[in-house]
């Protein structure tokens, strides 16, 4: 298996939310012999100051982009939002060498410049690209056969088509042949590509908590033991929250969602504690015990929900206050 | 949701910070050279492509569970002139920027674009919702847009992992001081002013 070197971009949400992702994504790639160095130093990929100011997000995107170009890497990532972002910024400054000056006026003062000599991968591309179906399938020593999953891809790693061009968002093809090659059946179900609704849960919670509910219904109706998520604020969603759409609109879901990973783990004969399923809310015991033991007998007796967590939702929701701009300069940077 | 003949009636789906109800346009209200400067931002050149097929709004995942959130009218809004209603209006910031509605529009405008222009914009007029300050000051601070808790961090080195990479927050200061919203970021009271970033976090009991 040939050896490949990467800077692996952390992001913000895997080390606020995603450190069972992190800890499992770490696990398999070491096992398929790939070498992850640290990023020197890192700020958020500039995602979230889109909606402030366009050019604000370019320039933090660039800013990783540069030091990345310094340590003479390609970013490997594990959530779809900082790859998009540092995509997009990327496809948008190498076609435009006019915008591509201007965001380097705005880093000049740090030393740093922004190039375009490296390119981002989000790992479900890596997964698919670099090591391939085949070398995927040779490292499969435990088949997950028996096991039913749905999958759900999430936005950014599909959408726009325009800059995601690895796979086809109406259908996509990618998660589901990754989550076939463990030896899992992976089911059709309705609104596959349907949004996870996380970032508009800071506004409206119970628009974000009903189409969570609507994800689970479709997937509990389509028979699904598990929900496979490569997103950390999908799977935030799903898992952190699922005992939260619960109690909203009474209803019992207990379906388990394990990040890629996991699953992928599993099947190359990792234990759950290897890969830290104890780090998830909704108890994926049902699948572990029917994975170890073998017969096909589903596990009747639901096991308990994980303790009650407090949800990132409840965090973050603020009921849609605004608060007026200079106030907030004024208190944080006012001159 | 029609407009009646003789009184054009603005759809409800669309609320104000004063208003949540139809209200009459006003001639007053009418800016027509809004439209024409939206054409010019990068993100919004398409909007005049736009024949309010509603293709956006029938795919897009907010507007199925909200009564007020509909990506075509804010277009036709910004058609209509009516600069203060698309910009005041706090259903704006529901948009989750899945892009269903920009990669299935049969005119290629960038939906999620426009919206996000008309975000900037609205920061711009003075508005910004609480949840998006408040990560902004914590991007500012710490170079992470939420603030990583000691727990978690503790928790890093139970499971062996590396330490979590040096953010330079000065650095962010520096890069954005001459971007609009950030100007008046005053690189030393700001030093002075500024809250530390916090250890723990009190909310955190994960
Ligand atoms: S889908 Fe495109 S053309 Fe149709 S209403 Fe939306 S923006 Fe306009
Ligand atoms: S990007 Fe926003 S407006 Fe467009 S479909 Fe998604 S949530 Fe709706």
């Amino acid at each position: 298996m040939t050896h490949s070197k990467w800077l692996f971009f952390l992001g913000c949400a895997i080390p606020t939310r995603g450190i069972s992702y992190e800890i499992s994504a770490r696990k398999i790639l070491t096992k398929l012999n790939v070498e992850l160095i640290e990023m020197p130093e890192f700020n958020c990929c500039g995602l979230p100051l889109d909606p402030i100011n366009h050019e604000a997000m370019q320039i933090l995107a660039a800013k990783n982009l540069a030091l990345a170009e310094q340590q003479g890497l390609n970013i490997l990532t594990l959530c779809p939002g900082c790859a998009s972002t540092l995509k997009k910024v990327n496809k948008t400054l190498k076609a435009d060498p006019q915008q591509k000056d201007e965001i380097n006026q705005h880093l000049k003062e740090t030393g740093l410049t922004y190039n375009g000599t490296i390119e981002t991968k989000h790992l479900l591309q890596f997964l698919k690209e670099d090591i391939g179906l085949e070398t995927l399938k040779n490292v499969i020593t435990h088949p997950l056969t028996n096991l039913k999953v749905a999958e759900h891809n999430g936005c950014h790693i599909l959408r726009p088509k325009k800059i995601i061009t690895f796979d086809d968002p109406e259908d996509p093809q990618t998660l589901k042949t990754l989550i076939e090659a463990t030896g899992a059946e992976c089911l059709d179900y309705t609104d596959k590509t349907q949004c996870c609704g996380l970032p508009s849960a800071a506004i409206n919670e119970k628009i974000a908590l009903q189409l969570a509910r609507d994800k689970l219904n479709h997937i509990k109706k389509a028979g699904a033991q598990a929900l496979i998520t490569i997103c950390p604020s999908c799977h935030t969603m799903y898992d952190t929250n699922q005992p939260r759409v619960e109690k909203t609109f009474d209803e019992t879901y207990r379906i388990p969602i394990l990040h890629y990973p996991q699953l992928l783990g599993l099947a190359m004969g990792l234990t759950p504690q290897e890969l830290a399923f104890g780090e998830l809310r909704v108890n994926p015991e049902k699948i572990t015990q029917q994975l170890a033991t073998p017969t096909t007998q589903k596990l009747d007796v639901e096991p308990p929900l994980r303790p009650e967590l407090v949800s990132e939702i409840e965090k973050t929701i603020t009921n849609g206050k605004f608060t007026k701009v200079e106030n907030f300069q004024k208190e944080y940077m006012l001159e | 949701m029609l407009s009646k003949l003789g009184e054009i009636t603005v759809m409800t789906e669309i609320s104000t910070f004063n208003q949540g109800k139809e209200q009459p346009i006003k001639a007053s209200e009418i800016d027509p050279t809004f439209k024409y400067e939206l054409e010019k931002l990068p993100g919004a050149e398409k909007i005049f492509l736009c024949f309010q097929c509603g293709t956006c709004t029938s795919d897009c995942p907010i507007a199925r569970f909200s009564d007020s959130y509909r990506p075509r009218t804010l277009i036709h809004l910004a058609h209509l002139g009516l600069r203060d209603r698309v910009l005041n209006s706090d259903t704006l910031w529901l948009c989750s920027a899945c892009f269903t509605c920009t990669d299935r529009c049969p005119q290629n405008v960038e939906v999620d674009s426009i919206i996000r222009v008309f975000r900037n914009l609205a920061i711009e007029k003075g508005y910004i919702p609480q949840g998006l300050r408040d990560q902004t000051q914590t991007l500012l601070e710490t170079g992470y847009v939420s603030k990583v808790p000691e727990s978690r961090i503790k928790k890093r080195e139970t499971y062996g992992l590396p330490p979590l990479p040096k953010t330079n927050p000065q650095t962010i200061k520096k890069i954005l001081k001459n971007i609009p919203f950030f100007d008046r970021i005053n690189q030393t009271t700001a030093t002075a002013t500024l809250p530390q970033p916090q250890g723990d976090n009190k909310n955190d009991s994960q």
